[in-house]
């Protein structure tokens, strides 16, 4: 197994406002290998942002604040790291990339100038080794004419170019870990397909690992090795992209599969969505958060989380329809397409060129 | 529901084109002379990427623009000539779902507010029935009416998008034009709202234009589909037919760059990816829209529009080459 690079410990991470305390993240525990791709999935307001925002400490604290647990990283808990220490990681160990890249820029700083900021107050790099680097950065990005772009500012590029800014901003320190929070969310589907691609392109080339956050199971699909997925603050169940997509374990990863439709769907049939909606986090269920959604709920699921438990060997569900006085249910999952069925790629003939 | 051929057409765009003037010398052509149908009773999918005009196109239908060129017929009458009368009937008939639930409510109304005014407005029903007529929608759209004192931002979006709908229903209209209803929203709230929008239509033989950038979904609930590329319609088809068998290049990277959530399909499936992006609509030249990004686009694809041609029944494509090889003497 590749080493792990980055680890979480029952983390737990909350808010305070004037309402009260809001348990963003509860219990959190998860571990990042050497050059995989991490996929976290859920709906907003699931923890998924707020978890990984920690990790570089980047919520604004107050009002947030660690309540529990460890993020181990390089031997150091991240939890207690100074300000100046962060500094050295943010961007240099770790990178990050925002889901925005419409606000996330400076209006005000020419690219170029936010891409090389990653090295201004460490030793060893002359301003001409920083241009050079962010020049090749930006080539690497898939940007062309990188000299016109460098002295350019954000408003005059589009939204796929900025992303890729961001991505080269990312990138430039060559971190160990790339956070990319929701990445293209923001961007039409073709764009999207490139900005994936480059992700995919240096995560074979550097090994480097990546944490890619989505609420699209098709994203999920596409990248990802290992899957988490979340709901109201906790890990429901992880697992391999295989694990999670063919043997669902947990009925609320089940319900998303169920709840899309896809270019499979046929016009007459319902989809099936998840009635109600998420739990409020100012006083979060002491019971699995998905209880009152769940058309399997037993009694004791509002009353106690369900342990992690084992469904194979990389797969983990937090459930109690796995234990083994529970009733047998059959979860949905998504059908493994048999090889011959699988040439159904919507052209077949490739219309040529830059593929 | 389908079989368009015997159903009367509802709406037709005959050439309509809309133009934004930003400066003296800068013309920004959102929509640029498009025409198409819409049959009572169907499900028009408008895709497209973002700047493709099909938020304008939905917006010039309800007459919230007036367009620079053409005509816009709703039951064979000319929207842009009615009276007065006719006029608001019109916006009585025809109703919008907006795509951002939390900017399209206002704020400082209660939710039966909201959802009455346009039934005081039209004389729907009288004057003490408007608050029963007002539970009835609620429930209509799967809220109670314990909410219709409620403000707004006591709502959840998928809840804020219901009383979107629920508004737009308030009226009776026949024809509604749903602008992303569902792309401000959580996955497990998206089937919520889908299957309440084809509910709903089969219970008041709605007509809907559904404009919206998630092709899958498209695909779930129209009977056709119209594929937008910077203004210009390039394609045009019945929903499993564009998906079977599309035609023109940009429509073939459009498909297959929609992520499907199998992980042994994604991962084996090669996504057409096109470099560049989509170029701009200010001052666009006469040319193929797509011809800078297209990989087959020879000369005449930069100097000409390709003009909108049918290849099949019910298909039509806006290319050089495709329409070159279906129909050799249309090119001459």
């Amino acid at each position: 197994m590749p080493e792990v690079v980055l680890e979480l410990n029952n983390l737990e991470y909350s808010f305070k406002t004037y309402g009260g305390v809001v348990k963003a993240v509860r219990d959190v525990t998860f571990e990042v290998r050497k050059g995989e791709i991490l996929g976290i999935v859920g709906e907003s307001g699931c923890g998924k942002s707020v978890t990984v925002q920690s990790i570089l400490r980047l919520n604004p604290e107050p009002p947030g604040f660690f309540q529990g647990g460890s993020i181990n990283f390089a031997g150091k808990d991240i939890i207690k790291l100074s300000n100046k220490e962060m500094r050295k990681i943010r961007g240099i160990e770790i990178g990050f990339i925002f889901q925005d890249p419409m606000t996330s820029l400076n209006p005000t700083m020419r690219v170029g100038k936010q891409i090389e900021e990653i090295f201004v107050g460490r030793t060893g790099v002359t301003r001409a080794e920083a241009k050079q680097k962010s020049m090749e950065i930006l080539k690497l990005v898939g940007i062309n004419e990188p000299e016109r772009r460098y002295r350019q500012y954000p408003h005059e590029l589009s939204g796929g170019m900025k992303q890729r800014v961001m991505i080269a901003i990312a990138l430039v320190g060559q971190p160990t870990v790339i956070i990319a929070d929701e990445p293209t969310t923001s961007l039409d589907v073709t764009i999207e397909a490139q900005i994936l691609e480059i992700l995919k392109d240096l995560q074979e080339k550097y090994q480097t690992s990546i944490i890619l956050i989505t609420h699209d199971l098709g994203v999920i699909a596409k990248m990802c090795d290992r899957v988490l997925v979340m709901y109201g603050g906790k890990i429901v169940e992880e697992g391999t992209a295989e694990n999670i997509f063919y043997e669902t374990a947990h009925p609320y990863t089940s319900g998303l599969i169920q709840s899309i439709a896809t270019l499979d769907t046929s016009k007459d049939e319902e989809l099936i969505p998840i009635d109600g909606t998420p739990p409020d986090l100012f006083s979060p269920p002491i019971g699995c958060p998905f209880t009152p959604r769940c058309e399997f709920a037993m009694e004791i699921c509002g009353e106690l989380f369900p342990e992690h438990t084992r469904v194979s060997e990389e797969h983990y569900s937090h459930c109690w329809l796995l234990h083994e006085y529970a009733p047998e249910v059959e979860l949905v999952s998504v059908k493994r397409k048999q090889d011959d069925e699988t040439a159904e790629s919507p052209n077949k003939e490739e219309i040529g060129g830059n593929v | 529901m389908r079989n368009s051929i015997n159903q009367e057409v509802l709406l037709e765009l005959d050439n309509v084109s809309q133009y934004f003037r930003l400066s003296r010398d800068k013309v920004l052509k959102a929509v640029d002379q498009i025409s198409f149908k819409i049959h009572k009773g169907e499900t028009v999918g408008l895709v497209g990427e973002s700047g493709c005009g099909k938020t304008t196109t939905g917006r010039t239908i309800l007459k919230l623009y007036t367009p620079d060129t053409g005509h816009i017929y709703y039951k064979g009458k000319d929207i842009f000539s009615f009276n007065h009368e006719e006029d608001k009937r019109y916006r009585k008939e025809a109703q919008m779902i907006f795509q951002n639930p939390h900017a399209s409510l206002n704020p400082r109304m209660t939710v039966k507010d909201i959802i009455g005014t346009g039934l005081r407005i039209h004389n729907i029903v009288k004057q003490n029935e408007i608050d029963d007529r007002i539970e009835v929608l609620l429930r209509q759209v799967g809220l109670n009416k314990d909410h219709m004192s409620r403000f707004p931002h006591e709502f959840s979006g998928g809840q804020k998008q219901r009383i979107g709908i629920a508004r737009a229903l308030s009226v009776d209209p026949d024809f509604i034009v749903c602008d992303e209803p569902i792309s401000a929203l959580d996955v497990s709230i998206q089937a919520q709202v889908l299957n309440m929008l084809k509910d709903l239509q089969r219970k008041r033989d709605l007509t809907y234009l559904f404009i919206a950038h998630d092709l899958s979904v498209v695909k779930y609930i129209s009977d056709r589909i119209i594929v937008m590329y910077l203004g210009t319609i390039v394609e045009e088809a019945e929903a499993e037919e564009l998906y079977r068998n599309p035609q023109h290049p940009y429509t073939k990277v459009l498909l297959s760059s929609i992520p499907t959530a199998d992980p042994e399909q994604a991962k084996k499936k090669r996504r057409l990816v096109v470099q560049g992006e989509v170029g701009s609509p200010i001052n666009p030249t006469d040319s193929c829209r797509f011809a800078g990004r297209c990989p087959n686009a020879e000369k005449r694809c930069h100097e000409e529009l390709p003009p909108l041609c049918e290849i099949s029944p019910e298909h039509k494509v806006a290319c050089f080459k495709v329409n070159q090889y279906f129909s050799p003497w249309q090119s001459q």
